[in-house]
């Protein structure tokens, strides 16, 4: 083994100074390929201890001080690659050591217990693909909007961990609690009042994403998965559950993540993110062109299975089923296709989904009535349109509501 | 026999209902991260706080995010008409509890600082804010007692989400 790494290494050396090699060293010391006018004719790099993209290859999050959004237009099939997993953070991504982080469970238990990392990993593991999305996902008010833009802070990763129910059993839950604290170890100590239902339900304490430790964004080393709730009940960096019998009205869940309706009201611990679409090819800046377009994009609920995503090419006259991508799976995202012909005369597309619980996604307008103006921006779904204009040229079909 | 094998394998997969996996947790490590404040007052320390003594501190850790007097942001603006959310969503007219804001100010606040404020800061610039919205006198000081007995003037708009999928749109 070693005999052949001299060799190689000598070989290496010996291509180097005939100056045919095709990578170099890039600052993390990995080594990358190159671009050659004839890659047949230089050397590659040998294998490396961590993968790269190709260097044609550059999707990117856009940032913002407290969120970045993940790239939808430039991504296929329906798992997010980790590293382009949307972020949003209340007090900056903390460091912490998984050979001192500790889980407690406390309050209306049996026994307040104390888990280490390792404790945790050794619980019966579950693996299950769903997506994650910020309450507040919607943006509007110009053409040029990518997807990213629009609704970047939604993601999908195969999550692993062990189910909250495991670690309920294991301290005993008291009969008459009703409620949860899930808190973070980040600078804000992020809380979030949750009910016991969820976490008997499919609450998870995860660990994995995607084959490997949840990414420090992600909340490493272990965060609470909430499948189908919005994104910010899924307590990242998880330290503490505190089981009570009324939820502790959180800063979060009381003057943040709440949305006024109509006389009035504001509406209070709305978990369940509604069905979802989002066209993701045609959509800016994609330029167009006539003959067979594939339109494709992904479709979500967090209260169960997409049944339907409807497609219309003539501004919403007209819908018709889209395929959707097998297998589809409960909360999380799926892939929808449609084939049309562009025949290069201007027009709008649109996808509406449609999910298990018989739920078809809005337009702004029917939103708009149901909650009224001041409906302010969390659990916006609606409908979302591309123009296509005669040149090509695909925009953003931005409504105005206030 | 082969019935035997079977049961027993059944009974083999079964999952216990405990591991005897993690360690049982002592009254100091619980005491230790065991800071929420519920709206009953569970869970607010001993100490005090004036509204005099919350407006210096909230002049020389606060106001740089907040503004001056609380209205003027950059970030969050905390003070604002009561019942009135058209402009901005504050103190009084967002914030259903007033241990929530001694809560989350003790565990987040300064941005750049979290958690270094002591509790009779807190209670403190508690009072401020809460006096500064026109939900106490000036007087009125802010501890474990009086602080919980705070009827907030958004309370009675909070309803919980009814929503359960369907073809209603809510």
């Amino acid at each position: 083994m070693e005999e052949k790494k001299i060799k190689r290494r000598t070989l290496l050396a010996g291509a180097a100074a005939a100056a045919s090699l095709a990578f170099m060293k890039i600052a993390s010391g990995q080594l990358v390929p190159v671009q050659t006018a004839d890659p047949t004719k230089t050397l590659g790099p040998p294998p490396g201890e961590i993968g790269t993209r190709s260097p044609f290859e550059k999707p990117l999050k856009i940032t913002s001080d407290t969120s970045s959004r993940t790239p939808l237009q430039d991504l296929f099939g329906t798992i997010t690659p980790s590293d382009l997993h949307f972020e949003r953070h209340h007090g900056g991504v903390p460091a912490i050591d998984p050979h001192r982080y500790e889980l407690l469970i406390h309050g209306m238990v049996d026994k307040p217990m104390i888990f280490t990392l390792a404790d945790l990993k050794r619980f019966p593991s579950v693996s299950r693909i769903a997506f994650l999305e910020c309450s507040g996902n919607f943006r509007s008010g110009k053409e040029k909007m990518t997807p990213q833009e629009i609704c970047g802070l939604t993601s999908q990763s195969e999550w692993t961990g062990v189910m909250l129910s495991t670690l309920f059993r294991e301290v005993g839950i008291h009969p008459k609690a009703t409620w949860f604290l899930a808190e973070g170890s980040d600078a804000a100590v992020m809380t979030r009042s949750i009910p016991v239902k969820k976490g008997w339900d499919d609450a998870m304490i995860a660990y994995g994403q995607n084959g490997e430790a949840l990414r420090p964004q992600q909340g490493y080393p272990a965060r609470l998965f909430l499948p189908g709730w919005e994104g910010n009940t899924n307590v990242k960096w998880l330290r503490r559950i505190e089981l009570s019998d009324q939820p502790f009205m959180t800063r979060e869940e009381t003057s943040k993540y709440t949305e006024e309706i109509k006389d009035g009201k504001i509406r209070q611990f709305s978990f369940d993110m509604d069905a979802r679409s989002i066209i993701t090819f045609p959509a800016y800046p994609v330029q167009l062109e006539k003959g067979w377009v594939e339109i494709r994009g992904i479709a979500w609920s967090g209260r169960g299975k997409i049944t339907t995503v409807e497609i219309s090419t003539d501004a919403g006259k007209n819908w018709y089923p889209a395929k959707l991508q097998e297998p589809v799976l409960d909360k999380a995202h799926v892939a929808f296709r449609y084939l049309w012909q562009w025949d290069g005369s201007e027009t709008a597309i649109m996808s509406r989904a449609v999910d298990e619980t018989g739920y078809s996604q809005p337009t702004l307008k029917q939103l708009v009535t149901a909650r009224g103006n001041d409906m302010g921006g969390y659990h916006l779904n609606p409908v979302t349109a591309w123009i296509i204009k005669r040149d090509g040229q695909v925009l953003f079909k931005p409504e105005k509501w206030k | 026999m082969r019935y035997l094998l079977i049961v027993f394998a059944l009974l083999a997969c079964k999952q216990p209902v405990r591991f005897n996996l993690g360690r049982a947790a002592t009254a100091s490590e619980i005491k230790a991260w065991d800071i929420d404040v519920r709206p009953d007052g569970t869970g607010l320390p001993e100490g005090s706080g004036t509204v005099g003594r919350g407006r210096e501190i909230y002049a020389a850790k606060c106001a740089i995010c907040h503004g001056k007097t609380g209205t003027e942001g950059p970030y969050n603006i905390l003070v604002g008409a009561i019942d009135d959310t058209t402009k901005a969503k504050t103190i009084g007219n967002y914030w259903p509890y007033a241990t929530t804001l001694f809560d989350y100010t003790r565990r987040a606040m300064p941005y750049n600082l979290p958690g270094s404020l002591t509790d009779n800061e807190v209670y403190s610039i508690t009072a401020f804010l809460l006096h500064a919205n026109k939900i106490i006198d000036s007087t009125t000081e802010m501890n474990k007692r009086s602080l919980p007995a705070i009827v907030m003037p958004a309370r009675k708009h909070f309803v919980d989400d009814d929503r359960q999928g369907g073809p209603e749109v809510k």
